[in-house]
């Protein structure tokens, strides 16, 4: 295989020949790592950039590979020069490749290979939507049916990326309604959807069947009413942790604008549309969708109504139980038994989640159903210890557990008691605080560690911490892959010894050796990141917040870390000299994210002259009053094929 | 009255006289005016940062010691999602329909849109509170949305042919706060005001000339 050579030949010369600007390459599929170091490239970005090859191509035969292709159509019965044959083959094996890693390897062995992949993906991923315009992406795959986007940082979840920033979903619709007639899927995590996209989705793809909205925002019930109305073949329209834009005396009832007909849809999550809706519109709806197996109302639901979606959708899966109280007087309440009865009627469910007002006598409705769950969300639930136990003792077989630290470290324990299956368990605070007084510490986290051995993913806030306990799950629960845990106070050192955490983290990163991410927190050194950069070898994304002494902690990561995709830093002592630290690993990034850190404008902008594919943007905040400044507020720099983006506000300032 | 009062007044002062204290008789008791800032961040930059409210930390802090350290922004990195869940459990269970606390959208993304209404305007505004440092900026970016309109309808021969010139001490600019109350802007530090109101609205006329005037807001 031709190894295509670094493009751009001012780059700063200690970037390796090996190391290019094609994120997506990898040397091989997963065996052979390869000699000079080469990074495994994003798995999800599907950017091998065509330009790139373009300009290592050795300039025979055919010439601009935007050339269409001169098959005669689907395959039709006029004779096929043996090439051409040889590429109808190939693309017929090629379709039963759908890892879009996989897919990326093909399609650099050569431009037929290239050309096949092309018209055979199905499913377009772009893990940043500022990475590559739409026209390329749309200019290079001919045939795809779904698509997915991401847009802003997930710092922007945290406030910490301003109002207006970007990352809207308008010109892909732009350029997708015409290339993709026949698209059937969209899914969009963090970006900006107004009613009118919305609208022009509807218009645009007749065959849509499943859109998935997930921390988007600029829309509301006004454009779910044009989707439900126009997207006749919905099968999913899952909105999961949006804000819509509505208020409560503005909203549309769009749950009325569903077919009339029986309708194809599989699956309805809205316990983030927060406004009132008809109810009685959404029972006639469950009742004409016999397709529907996950249903996620919201917090405007009684038990009373709950029963009745429940009577009508008796093959559920998944239910949101919206509120899971009653609105009925003292007199006219359901009784627990009634909608135990309704529980026990649902032989399918397996994922629960709502409970979002719940009064926690109602709570043993759900017994019969729960030895058949394998996911319960209790965190928007404030149950203490006491209510929790007897629930989860009915849980055997969980594998995903969601809770409030109200439970405390007590009902960690008869979580670990219960549920040895455990692989997901996320643990949110009551009171997001820092100076709170925090229900759950390393004693829960011991327990777990003990009681859950095949652990995969955590997420666990709380204010007293131990490396002990830390040290414990690393070995208790050698799968982990993602680890996450918050102590909310900052700079907390172990509650115990008084040292920092960095033995804790550093047990983490050796002993899980399928660690992918992780977000540290607590009072941290350099030498927490020396663990980090030496055993975290196949961690992708990292958070770091208030910690490090100096820029060696960025430098041990970017040198050790060789699959480090996403990096995201605040508040942590790092100035220029870290950042440059990066510079030979930055192509291999999806992006990093550095706030109130210690960036100078001189430090960014040598970073931007050096590396002519990185977008470098300096955002600042709103309320900072100063014009010019030195010093950098927020850091965001990503690669991206199409140089600075034309949709910066003017507190974006791109180098 | 009067006599009662001074008698009180006199009761006091004689308090004041056998009142057991430390200190030197005849030095008088300073009030300590603890004009606390906020606590500057322990992060490396040391330079005025973002703090959630940090004006109204202070405003907390004159009267309640010790102030309560500065709140960072994004830390705890819980989703303003699930903060505003919260917010609507909390309201939900205190009191039964609960106005929206401000736009989810707000929370989120840092800028705080409220809608205004103007007495006799066909339709409604709605402006972004951050966008404004205090309230002259705020009440110039009203005038030039709402005053402007009546002004040049009335200057052509349009629909208010018999509106008089507009003058602007003949409306009062106010807000629906928290609890529904309707107040007069201009009584709060700027950034409390900006924390507590919901919708904004600008009276005229006979109601508004007792309440005060947009020029002296």
């Amino acid at each position: 295989m031709s190894t295509p050579r670094s493009s751009s030949t001012s780059s700063p010369p200690q970037i390796p020949q090996s190391l290019t600007l094609a994120p997506a390459r990898t040397a091989s599929t997963s065996s052979s790592s390869s000699a000079s170091g080469m990074r495994d490239a994003a798995e999800d970005d599907f950017d091998s950039p065509p330009s790139q090859m373009s300009e290592d191509d050795p300039g025979g035969g055919v010439g601009d590979r935007w050339e269409p292709d001169l098959r005669g159509g689907n395959g039709g019965a006029r004779w096929a020069p043996p090439d051409q044959v040889l590429e109808n083959v190939l693309e017929s094996v090629l379709e039963f490749l759908t890892a879009a890693r996989d897919r990326n390897a093909a399609s650099l062995v050569c431009r037929s290979w290239y050309r096949a992949e092309a018209q055979t993906r199905r499913e377009l991923f772009i893990g940043n939507c500022y990475a590559v315009s739409p026209r390329r992406a749309v200019e290079r795959f001919s045939r795809v049916r779904a698509v997915v986007l991401k847009g802003k940082p997930r710092f922007a979840d945290f406030s910490l990326v301003p109002y207006g920033w970007g990352a809207y979903v308008s010109p892909w619709l732009a350029a997708l309604g015409p290339a993709y007639p026949r698209l059937e899927r969209i899914s969009l995590k963090r970006m900006t959807v107004t009613d009118e996209d919305l609208a022009l989705i509807a218009k645009s793809f007749p065959l849509f069947k499943e859109l998935s909205l997930v921390c988007c925002d600029g829309f509301s019930t006004l454009g779910l009413a044009v989707v439900a109305e126009r997207c006749r073949h919905l099968r999913v329209l899952d909105l999961i942790e949006d804000y819509l834009e509505d208020e409560e005396d503005e909203m549309v009832d769009w749950i009325s604008k569903f077919p009339e007909s029986n309708t194809s849809l599989e699956s309805l999550l809205f316990d983030c549309v927060t406004v009132p809706f008809n109810f009685h519109a959404l029972e006639a709806l469950v009742a004409r969708s016999p397709a529907l197996r996950q249903l996620r109302v919201n917090h405007h639901v009684s038990v009373e109504q709950l029963r009745r979606l429940m009577a009508r959708a008796p093959q559920l899966t998944h239910l949101g139980t919206g509120a899971f109280r009653s609105e009925a007087g003292p007199d006219g309440a359901l009784s627990v038994s009634d909608l135990a009865t309704s529980f026990a009627a649902s032989r399918s469910l397996t994922c629960l989640s709502g409970f979002r007002e719940v009064n926690s006598e109602y709570l043993p409705a759900i017994y019969p159903v729960c030895a058949k769950l394998t996911s319960l969300n209790f965190s928007f639930a404030s149950l203490t210890s006491e209510e929790l136990k007897p629930v989860i003792r009915n849980c055997v077989n969980l594998r995903t557990f969601w809770v409030l630290d109200t439970v405390g470290d007590e009902g960690l324990r008869a979580v670990a008691e219960t549920c040895s299956d455990l692989r997901e368990l996320r643990v949110f605070p009551l009171d997001a605080t820092e100076d709170s007084e925090g229900s759950v510490s390393d004693v829960g986290l011991q327990a777990i560690s003990e009681g859950c051995p095949k652990l995969e993913s955590i997420l666990y806030f709380c204010q007293r911490m131990t490396n002990a306990a830390v040290v414990a799950m690393s070995k208790n629960c050698p799968d982990l892959v993602v680890f996450r845990l918050c102590i909310m106070g900052r700079h907390r050192p172990d509650r115990i010894t008084g040292e920092p955490m960095d033995d804790g983290f550093g047990a983490i990163v050796m002993n899980c050796k399928k660690l992918t991410r992780l977000s540290v927190s607590g009072l941290l050194t350099d030498k927490a990141f020396a663990y980090i950069g030496k055993y975290g070898k196949l961690i992708k994304t990292l958070s770091v917040a208030f910690a490090g002494n100096s820029d060696m902690s960025l430098q041990y990561v970017f040198e050790g870390c060789t699959k480090l995709q996403k990096l995201e830093v605040r508040d942590s002592p790092f100035g220029d000299k870290g950042l440059l630290s990066g510079l030979d690993y930055f192509y291999n990034m999806r992006f990093l994210w550095m706030n109130s850190c210690r960036l100078t404008m001189r430090g960014c902008r040598e970073v931007a002259q050096q590396m002519q594919n990185l977008v470098v943007e300096v955002i600042k905040d709103h309320s900072d009053d100063e014009g010019e400044s030195e010093t950098v507020d927020k850091l965001y720099l990503y690669r991206s094929l199409e140089g600075p983006r034309n949709d910066a506000p003017p507190f974006v300032n791109i180098l | 009255m009067a006599d009662v009062a001074s008698y009180a007044a006199d009761d006091v002062d004689n308090l004041k006289a056998t009142e057991l204290r430390l200190g030197l008789p005849g030095t008088e008791e300073e009030k300590t005016t603890a004009a606390l800032l906020p606590t500057p961040p322990s992060t490396p930059r040391g330079k005025k940062r973002d703090v959630i409210s940090g004006a109204a930390e202070e405003e907390a802090a004159k009267t309640a010691p010790p102030a309560a350290k500065a709140q960072v922004v994004g830390w705890p990195p819980v989703r303003s999602y699930r903060k505003s869940c919260f917010q609507q459990q909390a309201s939900s269970k205190s009191k039964p329909p609960p106005a929206p606390e401000e736009s989810a959208a707000a929370g989120a993304a840092g800028a705080l849109f409220v809608k205004v209404s103007m007495d006799g305007a066909p339709y409604l505004r709605k402006v972004d509170l951050k966008m404004y440092k205090g309230y002259r900026e705020l009440r110039e970016a009203l005038e030039a949305m709402f005053l402007s309109c009546f002004v040049s309808s009335g200057a052509g021969a349009g629909a208010n042919a018999d509106a008089p010139a507009v003058n602007p001490s003949d409306f009062a600019v106010t807000y629906e706060d928290k609890d529904g109350d309707l107040m007069l802007v201009g009584d709060v530090p700027f950034d409390m005001f900006i924390s507590t109101c919901k919708r904004l609205r600008i009276m005229k006329g006979s109601e508004a000339r007792g309440l005060g005037s947009l020029k002296n807001n």
